[in-house]
């Protein structure tokens, strides 16, 4: 780490507008060469549109970019990484039929008279992964990928083109625990390799642990960059919201003697779950912990219908149900809330509105089927306001909202159905603090009001916050039940494994 | 048309402010004012386009804005349209529709052919019939054994039109003549041609279902995200199916109206039924319709299948070579379809 660095990257004055939205308003930033440089803000305060900015995805408006000292203007991504910018994107988007060594590689193969040389690629790969200590099958496709190995092999791409500033979009957003230190560990060796990294999170905890400054932005504008030493999480949350956001603390009430409302008994898919039986009382938050991996979302998507089944019965309110689509579940009176909003859960074209009632659209329409926009837009209103999405719009596109917005959409639509039994997949995911706060308000209600909630998240502490009851899971089984509020050391112990060795 | 509502869509042409961001102290002042964005230009160009063309030629030929040639656009462009607007029900739930002219050739000789063989009052239900079991069988293609769908339709629309030559024996079949059959193709109502009528009621009724119906908005979403659909409870192979039916439906009554016109029904590849399908996608996609899915409305196709029809009407009006007509033709679709793109990449 250096002190006396040239400012790598520099943005003087930079503003960004969408129609009717500032996006980014005057902002001057220097990132300095070398270092891991923070950003951090509310939902669609600006992040990801500096973040885009910077490696050539979007142009600004106004102001100017400097690279190395240099005015820069990039046409494209790919121009930006041959000048040593490669960005990660909050949405992932590799491609997803090639295998992991050809997105690594992807418009960088080593060629010999036009012809790409596969073998010299897999050495290549080889080496590299070898180089960061990162595993990855370089040979599997990446659609078969979790999000969190879709992350590693991304990095994988920006060092195997010999990056100089690597800007990350919430790159720990769906990584447990383990994976996010593993991450935090390459940072460090890419920082100590001279490395410039533009890194933004919603974990404070991460950012004081991990940068060296942070810039903090709110609604579009520049709060001030400081080093992370003059910084601690109050004070980032007091310039991110311009108030303290109050620590939530719930109260657990054991609901032991409520009905049984879902029960899951013997449930098997091969080579994916064994033998998966379990219980949620209404009222009840059940929490599910474990690796990536370790088949939590197959567990998520095996009851609620979106991956078949081998055996096993699925009982709702006493009743064996036949669940052989997501409509059966449905209609069992269950929703899902799938852990990747982009590709399971949003309709990017279509609106807010649209978006939130389209699972449930028959409450928002009359007889023979036809909408009621009046009441649509209403009852939307409602519950944009209880999710705090931003702008509070109806009618924005949800592929134009910030992504901690989108996901607050997404919620807002398995919150209008009002299920029996609530499936959360990653329900928080690349949400700040004071929104996050609120859905988890959300989610104490409901079960309060009776919902059973069965909740997975990556970040420990949610589940370990939330839940009156932890399963964990490994290798596709449970393995260990905790009753409320176990020892973190435990659980993650239980994850691991007795031998404690790692999965993912 | 009316009620050009496109609720999927994010722009409003109203010049009231999105409510910009809380906490952006000047986002009011200055969201007060109309300012028209790129979405605005790819979301409402083509009526901007279509004006613009209807004025060129009501400037450029004197004959082109009377009330009896502009019904004539429509008039001729009926059966285009039809197959087009239910077209475009099937583009936007993320699907493609080639066999639409086989499909017209084949219901309508199968209509001609119960009209000799059973009677004139069989030819109404039989050309819209199998025009349904048509795009049966190519919803059961694409959902069942997921064959792709410009593949599937390629495939079952040559099967199709093989099988109307078979029928006629490459020729015509010339149906008895009698005004009940003869109604639709050659009857006006209040001085406009029946066809016409059928044309616009189809295509406005097909716009509400689409704006403002639980079928129309399933269809925008199993165009967008099939997984997301799915998940969101929907039966998505059923609502692909009742795409294409109601596709094959209303090729089969643009069928009949074509045999009604004539008094016969054939098999012949040269006419309309050769063309069908490329005129009518163009209609779809001039229109501002993605053809990946998720994005469109049936008033985008009619106005795409009228600006197609205009240009057909005013370069004969003023004379203007056929040649010339598909290069503008072409080079507009090609804009039409660009400027999303271009307004995309910013
Ligand atoms: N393509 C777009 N069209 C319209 N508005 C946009 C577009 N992209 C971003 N915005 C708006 O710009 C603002 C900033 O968005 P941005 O994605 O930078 O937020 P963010 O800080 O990354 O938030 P999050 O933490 O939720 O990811 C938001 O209000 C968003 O709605
Ligand atoms: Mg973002």
């Amino acid at each position: 780490m250096s002190t006396t660095a040239l400012p790598h990257v520099r943005l003087d004055s930079i503003g960004k507008r969408y129609s009717g939205t500032k996006a980014l308003d005057n902002v001057s930033v220097e990132v300095a060469a070398g270092t891991v440089h923070a950003l951090v803000g509310a939902n669609g305060a600006g992040k990801s549109t500096l973040g885009k900015i910077i490696g050539g995805v979007i142009r600004p408006d106004e102001g100017q970019v400097f690279v190395g000292g240099r005015p820069v203007r990039y046409a494209s991504p790919r121009d930006a990484r041959t000048d040593g910018i490669a960005t990660i994107s909050q949405e992932l988007s590799p491609m997803p039929h090639m295998t992991v060594i050809e997105n690594v590689y992807f418009g960088i193969e080593p060629r010999r008279a036009g012809i790409v040389q596969f073998r010299q690629m897999r050495r290549r790969y080889a080496e590299l992964v070898a180089e960061w200590g990162f595993e990855l099958d370089g040979g599997a496709r990446v659609e078969s990928l979790r999000t969190a190995d879709i992350q590693k092999a991304e990095i994988l791409r920006a060092v195997a083109s010999d990056a100089q500033v690597i800007v990350m979009d919430e790159p720990t957003s769906s990584l447990t625990s383990i994976e996010t230190e593993k991450l935090h560990r390459m940072i460090d060796v890419l920082r100590e390799r001279g490395k410039t990294i533009v890194y933004v999170s919603h974990f404070l905890d991460e950012v004081l642990g991990l940068a060296d400054t942070v810039t903090v932005l709110r609604s579009g504008r520049l709060v001030r960059t400081a080093p992370v030493a003059e910084e601690t999480e109050e004070s980032l949350v007091a310039g991110m919201f311009g108030a303290a956001a109050a620590a939530e603390n719930f109260t657990k009430p054991a609901p032991a003697t409520a009905p049984v409302v879902l029960d899951v008994s013997g449930l098997n898919r091969r080579g994916v779950l064994r033998d998966i039986s379990l219980q949620l009382r209404a009222g009840e938050i059940v929490g599910v912990a474990g690796l990536i991996g370790s088949g939590r979302t197959e567990l998520a998507r095996a009851v609620t219908g979106a991956d078949p089944v081998d055996s096993g019965t699925i009982a709702v309110d006493g009743t064996v149900r036949h669940i052989r689509s997501p409509a059966d579940a449905m209609a069992a009176g269950m929703a899902y809330l799938p852990e990747s909003r982009k590709d399971d859960g949003l309709f990017l074209e279509l609106s807010v509105a649209a978006n939130i009632t389209f699972a449930d659209l028959r409450s928002v329409a009359g007889r023979l089927g036809v909408l009621s926009l009046g009441r649509e837009r209403s009852r939307t209103r409602e519950l944009l306001d209880l999710t705090s999405v931003r702008p509070a719009n109806p009618s924005a596109k949800v592929g134009h909202l910030s992504g901690g917005n989108q996901q607050k959409v997404l919620f807002a639509r398995w919150l209008l159905r009002n299920p029996r039994v609530l499936v959360l997949d990653e329900p928080t995911r690349g949400v700040d603090v004071a929104a996050r706060a609120a859905i988890h308000r959300l989610v104490n209600r409901l079960a309060a009001e009776g919902t059973a909630v069965l909740l997975i998240s990556s970040e420990i502490e949610e589940v370990l916050g939330l839940a009156h009851r932890v399963l964990v899971m490994r290798r596709g089984s449970i393995t260990r039940e905790f009753s409320a509020d176990p020892p973190l050391d435990a659980v993650m112990e239980a994850a691991f494994g007795l031998g404690g060795r790692t999965i993912a | 048309m009316t009620a050009p509502t496109d609720p999927a869509a994010s722009g409003s042409l109203a010049p009231v402010p999105e409510p910009g961001h809380p906490a952006a102290g000047d986002a009011g002042a200055a969201g007060l004012r109309l300012r028209v964005t790129p979405q605005h230009v790819r979301d409402y160009g083509i009526i901007v386009f279509a004006a613009a063309l209807f004025i060129y030629f009501t400037v450029a030929a004197s004959t082109f804005l009377t009330w009896d040639n502009l019904l004539n656009i429509v008039y001729q462009n009926a059966t285009i349209g039809i197959a087009a607007c239910a077209v475009t029900f099937t583009i936007i739930a993320g699907n493609f529709d080639l066999s639409l002219g086989s499909i017209f050739a084949l219901s309508e000789v199968l209509g001609a052919w119960a009209a000799v063989h059973w009677g004139v009052a069989w030819c109404f239900p039989v050309t819209i019939g199998s025009g349904a079991v048509m795009g049966l069988i190519n919803g059961l293609l694409v959902t069942k054994l997921r064959v792709n769908a410009f593949l599937a339709t390629l495939a079952s629309g040559l099967s199709f039109g093989g099988i109307a030559v078979g029928v006629t024996h490459g020729g015509l079949l010339i149906t008895p003549s009698s005004s009940a059959f003869t109604f639709i193709g050659q009857h006006k109502a209040g001085g406009i041609w029946d066809s016409a009528i059928i044309f616009i009621v189809l295509a406005v009724v097909l716009q509400l279902v689409l704006a403002y119906t639980v079928f129309g908005r399933h269809l925008y979403g199993v165009g967008d995200n099939r997984n997301a659909a799915r998940l969101s409870g929907l039966k998505v192979d059923r609502i692909v199916i009742q795409t294409f039916v109601i596709t094959g439906a209303a090729c089969g009554l643009a069928g009949l109206i074509d045999s009604s016109m004539t008094g016969s029904g054939t098999s012949s590849q040269e006419g309309l039924a050769g063309q069908l399908a490329l005129l009518a996608i163009a209609g779809v996609a001039l229109g501002g319709t993605s053809i990946f899915g998720g994005v469109g409305a049936v008033w985008r196709t009619v106005l795409g299948v009228l600006m197609l029809g205009m240009i057909t009407n005013g370069f004969d009006l003023i004379a203007v070579a056929d040649y010339w007509q598909n290069i503008v033709r072409g080079i507009l679709i090609i804009i039409a379809v660009a400027i999303g793109f271009v307004v995309d990449r910013r």
